[in-house]
Formats: structure tokens, sequence, C-alpha cells
């Protein structure tokens, strides 16, 4: 079998090693590492990850492990304009499910997933509090209440007349 | 000692302190049923997550129930292992787990031998109340390699394999990964197997409780070859499989069935019935030879010859270092293990002895391995893509075939192994455990070295189950450091102290499978009695023991090999045909820094 070799960027590669460093290359702290990976490069792709384990001594497929255990951590990089659909307790109760279909119907896509364009993630979170605004949702870091699956097909064009 | 007092099912009963209620009610003869626990006694091996919830027991002013394999004894606890909550709850656990698990035990490759079903039976699971709740099965891909087939739809999540993965064998190609339904065991990625640093020991197949992990069934092609009357059929068996088939049927473990295994092999209709033993003979006459060559070298002042020279023969141990160690792969000697010297010897000096065409020979072997089955399909065994060794069988697959063929082995007649590849000697038959092939080495290097007899046979300091061993043997004057590992993680040890500069020895043994080939992944399951392996491994001394010859070069049959066809040992027909070599196989990030 062919070795595999994989392409990283250099300063990603010094910034990653660097994290790890940090951290002492400590296996313990596999989660601070991965953590301040993904807040670094908005993703955790397989090559990082790679290389994450060998900083610090442990097999890759533990890595991967705790990269699919989490739902916070991604391997898929995230749209230019991520969306992120409440499902707390509050938006939950006054109708976010709805929402977050309409996202799903609007963009073709399921939650996790990010537009072949790479301009649309789609992802959910518990509570950004806001619940007197509920049903809410987050575009980047701009947040949109009291939604309505009737008001997506709106919000999602401002973003694209943005181009 | 510090010592606490308890009650279980009404019996008083004192345990040290740190004892787990598994095991007080254990050292009473009381069997909590557990799934996922795996112990491995003197093996170093503990799987207990407690994460199954079958072995839970009612424990006195405790609100919930308690799972008996992580919670330790308390002074004056009070424990009821069978009560109706107990009963009830166990029996919902259960369910629940079935509610996730194919049915299929009919059609499933660890039916008879599953402690799923083993349970269920138990627990006389007739219907299911949770089937057909809300949600689907998990489904996943069957997975096949060339040795392990992962069926990740019969997965309980004991984790025994990544433990045997991980902690065992140091290998890291499984982990458990995702959550909730779609969680189960994999590898990085969720890649193929083979694009992982798997050694394909088989481990993980030994300890899987149930049908998740199994072994590829070679039968159903080596039926068809017997029954084709245009091909020949030679068969070898490894060492390690004659002190434990006899356990498939119904013997006492450690029993040697030497002589009705040949006379299996010869009812089930191979034409030639020949041993692995002969070419452990072989081995060591190359093996040996080379440690000589290199040894003396070193010892005239050439420090660039590469020391220590480590065995060969365990082909999980060659996929490790390829993989973990690919810059030490000078080391390793360059002879082929016993099973691919067998082959190419079959089908070349054999071949032509009984005029036999290379392509209408089929080459089988019975191993206690699921790493050989890897092994014989690699491309550097093969002529113009035809092996060497065309199928390679473990000891469960063979039991099989003689239960199909309905062979009555209990009551089969003993008979002695074909000639000219079937004779063989003690030296070999220590192949089958750890220790085994230095200790017949050593027989043979100090006789050649020394050209004298040896005042003893016995290597007694080269035996043992500890994991990591090593000792001096004298050789008339030569002081020679003999390493010897078993179980990847220790065989890891060994190769950080090479590389650190820290090593002292002359010649490492290594077995990938804790105990050695008598414990290997195709052997009979031990459901974690390691008096099982202690059995099999006093078998192999007492085999050992009892053969006429105990030295490699005193074999009269590979007295002959070497007379009439190969020359001399490391010779040139030998390099042909019993050496290999070795390649990188690391597969971690190599980064293009260009970019």
């Amino acid at each position: 079998m062919d070795k595999i070799i994989i392409k990283l960027n250099k300063d990603v590669r010094a910034k990653v090693i660097d994290i790890c460093n940090k951290f002492n290359n400590d296996p313990g702290e596999l989660i601070n590492v991965l953590h301040q990976t993904q807040d670094f490069l908005g993703y955790l792709p397989a090559e990082v990850q790679e290389l994450i384990a060998e900083c610090l001594h442990i097999p890759t497929a533990k890595v991967y492990g705790v990269v699919s255990f989490y739902a916070f951590f991604t391997m898929t990089p995230k749209g230019k304009y991520p969306i992120s659909v409440c499902l707390g307790t509050a938006c939950y109760v006054r109708g976010a499910e709805k929402v977050l279909d309409a996202f799903k119907k609007e963009l073709n896509l399921e939650v996790g997933q990010t537009t072949p364009d790479g301009k649309f993630s789609l992802t959910c979170l518990r509570c950004v509090g806001a619940c007197g605004l509920a049903p809410v949702a987050m575009v980047g870091d701009k947040v949109y209440g009291r939604l309505t699956p009737a008001d997506i097909k709106g919000i999602v064009d401002e973003y694209r007349n943005m181009e | 000692m510090d010592t606490i007092k308890l009650t279980i099912d009404n019996r008083e009963v004192e345990v040290p302190k740190g004892t787990t209620i598994l095991k007080a009610a254990q050292s009473m003869g009381i069997d909590i049923p557990t799934l996922c626990h795996f112990e491995f006694k003197g093996m170093d091996v503990h799987n207990k997550p407690g994460g199954c919830r079958i072995c839970v027991v009612e424990v006195e002013k405790r609100r919930n129930l308690a799972p008996a394999c992580v919670t330790e004894c308390m002074e004056g606890m009070v424990v009821r292992t069978n009560s109706i909550r107990v009963i009830n709850a166990r029996k919902t656990v259960l369910e629940l787990i079935l509610s996730d698990h194919p049915n299929d035990c009919l059609q499933c490759a660890k039916s008879g031998n599953c402690e799923l079903q083993a349970l269920a039976i138990r627990f006389g699971i007739r219907e299911n109340p949770f089937v057909g709740e809300g949600h689907e099965q998990s489904t996943y891909q069957v997975e096949v390699s060339p040795s392990i087939i992962r069926d990740m739809n019969k997965c309980v999540m004991c984790r025994r394999c990544e433990t045997m993965c991980n902690e065992m064998q140091t290998v890291g190609a499984l982990s458990a990964i995702e959550r909730g339904f779609p969680a189960v065991v994999s590898t990085a990625f969720n890649q193929h197997l083979e694009l992982s640093p798997c050694t394909f020991c088989g481990q993980c197949v030994a300890v899987c409780p149930v049908g998740a992990l199994t072994e590829v069934d070679h039968t159903p092609k080596i039926i068809r070859a017997i029954a084709d009357p245009t091909k020949k059929t030679v068969v070898q068996v490894a060492p390690a499989v004659r002190v434990a088939l006899g356990e498939e049927f119904g013997m006492e473990p450690g029993s040697i069935v030497t002589g009705k295994l040949a006379a299996a092999l010869k009812a089930l209709g191979f034409d030639y019935v020949f041993d692995t033993d002969w070419s452990a003979d072989l081995t060591i006459m190359e093996e040996g030879t080379e440690l000589i060559g290199r040894l003396t070298k070193y010892l005239a002042g050439d420090k660039s010859v590469p020391l220590p020279i480590l065995t060969s023969c365990c082909p999980a141990w060659v996929n490790f270092f390829e993989h973990q160690f690919p810059e030490m792969r000078d080391l390793p000697s360059t002879a082929k293990s016993p099973q691919q010297m067998f082959g190419a010897i079959a089908k070349s000096y054999f071949a032509e002895k009984i005029n036999c065409k290379r392509e209408d020979m089929i080459s089988v072997s019975v191993m206690p391995c699921l790493a050989k089955k890897y092994e014989c399909s690699r491309d550097e065994f093969k002529v113009n893509g035809n092996p060497d060794v065309d199928y390679s069988i473990s000891t469960r697959e063979l039991a099989r075939l003689i239960k199909m063929a309905n062979i009555d082995f209990n009551a089969l007649e003993p008979i002695p192994f074909d000639s000219p590849l079937g004779e063989s000697t003690g030296a070999a038959v220590i192949f089958g455990t750890t220790g085994g092939v230095i200790e017949a080495a050593v027989r043979t290097a100090y006789e050649v070295i020394t050209k004298k007899t040896l005042p003893k046979i016995d290597f007694e300091e080269l035996r043992g189950l500890e994991g990591v061993r090593s000792a001096t043997i004298d050789v008339d004057g030569l002081k020679l450091n003999i390493g010897i590992a078993h179980g990847l993680h220790n065989a890891r040890k060994l190769l950080e102290d090479i590389k650190a500069g820290k090593s002292q020895f002359h010649a490492i043994e290594i077995m990938a499978c804790p105990g050695g080939c008598i414990d290997g992944g195709g052997q009979p399951l031990h459901h974690g009695n390691s008096d099982i392996i202690k059995a099999r491994w006093e078998a192999i001394y007492r085999a050992d023991r009892e053969m006429p010859i105990r030295k490699s070069h005193e074999n009269p049959s590979i007295q002959a090999i070497y007379k009439e066809y190969l020359g001399e040992p490391c010779g040139h027909k030998s390099h042909e045909l019993l050496h290999t070599h070795y390649f990188d196989r690391q597969t971690t990030v190599e980064v293009d820094l260009e970019k």
C-alpha cells in the first residue's frame, strides 16, 4: 500500500504544534488541544488530527474517537455564513424544529454540513440566552428572533445578495 | 493485608481491601453474569468499562443497583446477586442490548461460542419487547480484510478489542467512535482496516464476545481444492495447533494431538500431510546462521553490523515494525517465517520431486494465527502471481472442517506426518510458545560455534510467561545476551530501548500474541481463562521432551535438503527461496513544507 502523504499548510502545521506544546504535549489535554485548534482553524480535518496524534503520542484512532464523540467538534469547514439554530427548551417549544426544517429545505443541507460553494453551514446549539426572542437563530454573530418558517428564505437571500 | 467483611446472598465472606463485588462473589462460587468485563489473569489484560450493566447487584442501603464488576466491597456491605429486582434489571439490560443486535444466530460464525447468545439462553429470552420501538437497528457495512471480518452490526460496545489493540498490543488501530446508536469501535476516520496500523494479530477476534470480529473463512476454498482431481493438495501444520486442537473436541487443555491431527488431515483428503515443524528446523538453520554471521563480524570489530538481530517468524510482529518502527527494519532476520519457507520449498523442491506443476499444487497451512492469512497474501511471497501458500486456516477453521466431514476425531488412530517435509525435532515444536524460537536457535548456534555437544538441551532461563525476559547464555566463553518479549506492548519497550541506544542484547525474540502462538488469534477461544494457556504452554515443552531429536541441525531431512538442493545455509539458493525483505508501511503524516 502506498504511503499516505498529507499536505498541510506550513503555518497551520506550526500553529497546531504550537498549541500542542502549550499543553506540554500531554495526552490528557487532548480536548483542550482540539478546542483551541478548532478555534483557530474552524474545523478539524483528518490531517490535523494525525498531526495532533503524533504530537501527543496517541493513536490517531483515539483522536478521531474524541472528535466524533463530541457534537462540538467538526471535520467539515464552516461556511462563510455559519447558521446556528437554537434548539434549547424555550426555542424548541415555540417551534424551533420547524425553523430548522425550513433552513434545511432552503439550503438543501443536513445539520453539520456546508453548502458546496462554501457559503452556508448549518448547526444546532442549545440556548443563546435570548429566550425572550424564541425561537432564535444566528447567522455569524447576528441574532434573528421570533422566527417562523416563512422568514427563512428572506434571511438566506439577504446573505446571498451580499455576494 | 487489610481485609473487609461483607455478606453476599446471606453468606459472610472476607476479602482483601479493593476487591470488587464480582471477584468476591466469584471466590464464593457465585457466578454473576458478565458481558463487557474481561480479565486475562497473568497477562496484564483488564477490560472493565462497567458499560453493559449485566452484572448489576442489589446493595442494601444503596438507592440504585451497583455494577458488580467495578464496585468495590465495603465493610459490612450486604449484597444480593439474585433478588427479583436484580433479575428483572439484568433481563431488561439484555433485551435492550438485543434490540440493537441482529437475530441471525443460525448463520453467525460465533454461534455456539457467543457470550451474548449464552446470556440469552440463560435468561430464557423468547421475544423482545423493545424491538421496533421507534428506531431501526444501527447498520454498518461489513468489512473484509485479508484476515479479519468486521461486522459491526453485531458489536455490543464491550470495547475488549479496543483494550487488546491499544493496551496489550499498543497498535492503536481501534478506538470507540461516535456516540449513541451510531457508537461503534472502528479505525481513525472509519477507514478500512488495511489503511490503519492493524497488524492482523487477531487478538481482537480472540476476545470478541460476539460475532462482530471473526476470521476470514477459507474452508470452502479448501474443500473445493481437495475435491479437484487436477490439483495436488499439500498441507502444513504449525506447532501450536497440536496442543490446542483437542479442546475443540472436548479434550483437556494441553492435550497433545499430533498423530490424530495428521490422521484427520489425511481423512479430509489432503494428498500430502506435512509439518511446519520441518520448516521451523529450516528456519533455525537460516536464522541461526545469520545470527552467527552478524555476531562474528561484530566481534571481529565491524560495528556497522545491525544488532541485535530480531526474529521474524511472527507476521503480526513484522507488520508492527513495518508500521511503527520502519527505520529499524534492517534489524530483523531476513529469514522468512516457517509458513513461507514451507510454501516456497513445497512449490519448488517438493513440486519437482513429485513432478507437479506449480499451478497444479494447492498449498494450505493450518495456523494458530490470523496474521498468517495476511502474510501468505503478500506479493513478495508469490511467483508470477501464484502464492507459495494458497490458503491459511486457523485451528478453529480446521476443527470446523473435521466436524463437517463427520470425522470422529477422538477415535482416530494417530499416524506420522508424510515424508520428507514431515520430519522434525523438539527444537521446532517449541516455536509455538514465547522463548521457543530463540531456545531452538541457541541449541543450534551453540553446537555450530563451539563444535561441542550441548551439555544440557533445556534452557530453562529462556522459558516462562513473563512479558519481558532476558538471559545471558555462555557459549564457550562468548556471552550471548538474549531478550524475549511477547505481547506487542512488551516488544515496543525493547524497541524503544534499541532506538535510545540502551539495548545490550545480541538477539531478541518477539511474538505478537501474549504467550506466543499458543494463544494466537486463531486458536480455540479461551474466554479469558489463562489456565488454558498455561496448559498449552506446558504441553509444548512436553512435546519437545518426547521428540527423539531435539536440535534442528540434527534433523536428517533438513541435512538432506541442504545436500541435494539448497547447498548451504544462507547460500545463494537459500537467499532466493528462504529470505525476504521488509517495507516502510508507516501511515502517519508526511508534510509537504513547501506549500
